[in-house]
């Protein structure tokens, strides 16, 4: 099997008060079958044999689902490969002597916890805003009492695909949430069991984005591009429909 | 200590009205007074969490991710069984009852799996009104698929990834009670130890891991929903953060494990390719449908391709062996998971496996794609051929996929009464975390369906049982025995970090689950079992004098996370050994070499089942195997729950 020998210039922070650096690592003998994240695994275990910290990053399910796989890759979001989360991305795509420089997700509504590690629990907030429809458990009719045009359950799906890496605002130069928030709307809003609320939730949620320090779009389009699951800016487009048809609403009631 | 399953009385459809008609109620006022801590926000916490917020409880809900919606029950692909019969097909709530006991080996109880059959038709009314994107038709009406071990099309699905779209509806549902104030949220907070005050659950003890403060969290009632163990294993299909840990400390503090020696072990999966890696990637069972397994039927062919001189094409449709269509014709390449996994690794035993490792066989889609065309195969499974692809470098429109079994799931776990609540009062368990619902063996698209019914439905009725016998707030952690317990848990984290030894956290835990996978794995005897029971106080006694944890207690610190985990796994695997050379007997997901049909077996002569298949004992085994905790150095005490089968007569489990 093919080996790879490779420098790292990895972003090291203590905790979320310290100030950051990078730092350079050889990664030598890398399988090229490894996965981005078993490499680190393998530079990590060298520096615990050296008595080193080893680097901290979020990482959990490993196949692309969970969301928590975070790095910022020769300074893109999840890397320059298309549709992909780091942990998907596989050593194979790396040429002998390569230089990587790996960076946490970068954004003001995500501090930094620690080296790679941020805190992005501003989306939790976002959501709790208003991002759900209110059905309590039990109260629920038969599932085929409103049957949901084709089209219309393909969008929703296509909105609920996200799963809420924060890639988006990583990628955009105002840290934008819209992207996120966007699919989180649209794919309650597309869905008939999502009209009662659809008004309040859409303000709640933008107005939550807006308190928790993210910027504005300027319709740049890079979260559409590293977002691992090849979200639509379309979505954004919706979202502001619906923002100013409920802001409009409102001011009128 | 006697194990009381607490099975209402009555006949098996009425058994679970009639438990709600007679067991007592707590009225809204008072239901507001008592507080339940919930561990773990997956399909079954998350659910229970949301819903005992609804009905006025106070919750405390933690994990160890830093989102609620990440837990692993998010990496679901399949979907979701429900006895609707939407599709006409002679499908009800008796025949998923049915095919869950059946497909389980005869090992599990049926007024629970007749619960949660008649509850399955609910989760799907709930998830839909909480805007869950579930495939339709173009009717608008929802679409179903079949499922290994099933006949009939009863399977809900959201594209493959089912489980991120029912946690997405859960966790949303928890959101909206998170703003009510119902519930409060503690992420990165890792459950380290359970406080049992007066022989009752009382609260327990967590490590923010941001911060590294231990605290203590007291609660009328606690519930663990904190998954399988399949990370025992080292390698497996669950996430890298999946733990054993939670309910490790409460079988510490008391309560039974049960039946851990029921592992799944998934048969398509992406083969291992190299000792630095980190986990094993499943490929959804649908691929099932279209996909024919094989190896070749000569050795020499086997061996020609694992050194690269032949190829899949190389050899011709006469020297392949379909050994799943040539061994059980009638349900073929769908049969249910630990038969087509055993099948795979026989075959590679026999020396005939493809990949360069020598285990791996194929999974084929030629003659599908010559009879449907591409673009029909794209449509079906062109996510989870991208994946596959991203992964091996191959591309399986080109040359066959090759795969190989992997742990995925564990049917054993902490014993529960029909109530979820374990032999220690207060503590009750959900999902996959208790052993409750699938016997020895779990059919697909059965896992979403138990964790979603055990929180959503069941508990938040049969929590008030223990509730109603409580005083609200009785016990604070002002009392004691939090802070004595606070103390053990700091004690060991301050141990691990002063060993300070030559080893890393991982390499144990990958020699444990090597050793695990080789005597406790696809296939299990009498000497390998002991030789592990005799190897696995050896790692132990190596991790506490040599394991090496950089950094400090006082902080994010992912070695010291880690290290409390495989300690517990270390631990933990020697209950599964015991467990699994206490039966003596095959029965699912627990295979004993020596308990196979042989043809000298009358069974096998009337042609009832064949040669190598798995042979229960329901003479001596029909019982749940709860064990007891002793201390350190003393084998775990084993207390019986009899099966007790009223509705169905168990017979052998055939899929020829």
């Amino acid at each position: 099997m093919p080996l790879l020998n490779l420098t790292l210039k990895v972003w090291r922070q203590d905790n979320a008060d310290s100030e950051g650096r990078i730092e350079s690592y050889e990664a030598k003998e890398i399988p090229t079958s490894a996965s981005f994240l078993e490499m680190i695994d393998i530079v990590n275990d060298r520096l615990i044999k050296d008595n080193e910290e080893p680097i901290h990053f979020d990482h959990d399910c490993r196949e692309g689902i969970c969301g928590m796989c975070s790095m910022t890759i020769n300074g893109v979001p999840h890397s320059k490969e298309q549709g992909i989360t780091t942990c998907q991305l596989h050593m194979r795509k790396f040429s002998e002597g390569d230089t990587i420089w790996i960076e946490p997700f970068r954004a003001n509504a995500f501090p930094v916890v620690k080296d790679l590690v941020t805190d992005r629990s501003s989306f939790d907030r976002i959501i709790q805003a208003g991002g759900y429809i209110s059905a309590r458990t039990g109260s629920a009719p038969d599932a085929h009492a409103t049957p949901v045009p084709k089209a219309d359950a393909d969008a929703a799906f296509d909105a609920a695909a996200c799963i809420g890496c924060g890639a988006c605002v990583a990628a955009c130069k105002n840290a934008s949430a819209m992207l996120f928030v966007s699919a989180k709307a649209s794919h309650l809003n597309h869905l008939p069991q999502g009209q009662v609320e659809k008004d309040s939730r859409t303000l709640a949620m933008v107005r939550q984005m807006d308190e928790e320090g993210f910027g504005n779009c300027t319709n740049q389009f890079e979260c559409e591009a590293v977002c691992p699951k090849e979200i639509s800016a379309e979505h954004i487009a919706k979202l502001n429909r619906d923002y100013l048809a409920a802001t409009a609403r409102e001011t009128v009631s | 200590m006697s194990l009381d399953s607490k099975i209402p009385t009555g006949p098996l459809a009425d058994k679970w009205t009639s438990h709600k008609v007679d067991s007592k109620l707590i009225n809204p006022a008072n239901k507001r007074k008592f507080k339940i801590i919930v561990v773990g926000s997956g399909l079954a916490g998350g659910s229970a969490a949301a819903t005992l917020s609804e009905l006025g409880y106070q919750v405390d809900c933690f994990c160890y991710q830093d989102s609620a919606r990440r837990a692993h029950s998010i990496a679901a692909q399949g979907g979701i069984n429900a006895a609707k019969n939407y599709q006409n097909d002679g499908d009800s709530i008796f025949r998923l009852f049915y095919d869950t006991i059946k497909g389980g080996d005869f090992r599990a109880r049926e007024a629970n799996v007749h619960r949660l059959a008649e509850v399955s038709s609910n989760i799907i009314d709930q998830c839909v009104a909480q805007g869950v994107p579930f495939a339709r038709e173009y009717g608008g009406l929802l679409d179903n698929r079949s499922f290994g071990g099933a006949q009939v099309k009863r399977t809900f699905y959201a594209r493959g990834q089912t489980g991120q779209q029912l946690l997405i509806g859960c966790y949303q549902a928890l959101s909206k009670e998170v703003a009510k104030g119902g519930v409060k949220m503690h992420t990165r907070n890792e459950m380290l130890d359970l406080v049992v005050v007066d022989g009752h659950a009382k609260g327990i003890v967590v490590r923010n891991l941001v911060t590294g403060a231990v605290t203590s969290h007291a609660a009328d009632a606690v519930i663990l929903a904190t998954g399988g163990y399949g990370n025992v294993f080292y390698l497996s299909t669950n996430a890298m953060g999946c733990n054993v840990m939670a309910a490790y400390r409460a079988h510490k503090r008391g309560a039974y494990m049960a039946n851990p020696c029921y592992t799944q072990i998934h048969p398509t999966c992406i083969p291992v390719s190299g000792d630095y890696q980190s986990k094993l990637t499943l490929m959804s069972e649908s691929l099932r449908n279209d996909g024919r397994i094989w190896v070749p039927k000569s050795r020499e062919d086997a061996k020609a391709i694992r050194e690269g001189k032949k190829k899949a094409s190389d050899i011709s449709e006469e020297n392949r062996d379909y050994y799943l269509e040539r061994k059980y014709p009638s349900f073929g390449n769908l049969c249910p998971r630990d038969i087509a996994s055993r099948a795979a690794k026989e075959a590679c035993d026999d020396e005939r496996g493809v990949a360069a490792s020598g285990l791996g066989v194929y999974l084929d889609f030629a003659d599908a794609i010559a009879r449907d065309g591409e673009d029909a195969i794209r449509a079906r499974y062109g996510n989870l051929f991208q994946m596959y692809e991203k992964i091996s470098g191959d591309d399986p429109y080109k040359s066959p996929m090759q795969i190989y079994p992997a742990v995925h799931y564990t049917m054993g776990g902490l014993w529960v009464d029909y109530n979820l609540m374990s032999n220690l009062p207060g503590l009750h368990v959900l999902g996959e975390a208790n052993f409750s619902d699938h016997g020895a063996n779990r059919l697909g698209a059965s896992a979403l369906m138990q964790g979603l019914a055990d929180g959503y439905f069941v508990i938040p009725s049969t929590i008030a049982v223990y509730l109603a016998t409580q005083k609200p707030g009785a016990v604070t952690t002002d009392h004691p025995e939090f802070k004595r317990v606070e103390n053990q848990v700091n004690d060991r984290l301050k141990s691990l970090m002063e060993i300070k030894g030559n080893r890393s956290v991982d390499s144990f835990h990958r020699e444990l689950g090597l050793l695990i996978w080789d005597k406790c794995g696809m296939a299990r005897d009498e000497a390998g079992l002991k030789e592990a029971l005799e190897k696995i106080p050896k790692i132990r006694d190596e991790f506490w004098t040599n394991v090496r944890i950089p950094g400090s207690a006082n902080g994010l610190n992912h070695e010291l996370e880690k290290a409390g985990r495989v300690a517990d796994f270390i631990d933990f695997a020697e209950v599964l050994c015991h467990d699994a050379l206490n039966r003596a007997e095959s029965c699912g997901g627990h295979f004993r070499l020596e308990h196979q049909f042989t043809e000298a077996d009358q069974e096998v002569k009337d042609g009832k089942t064949q040669t190598g298949e798995a042979r229960r004992h329901d003479d001596k085994y029909l019982y749940v195997a709860a064990w007891e905790h002793t201390d350190p150095g003393e084998p775990p005490i084993l207390h019986k729950e009899e099966l007790v089968y009223e509705e169905v007569k168990p017979s052998i489990r055939s899929y020829k």
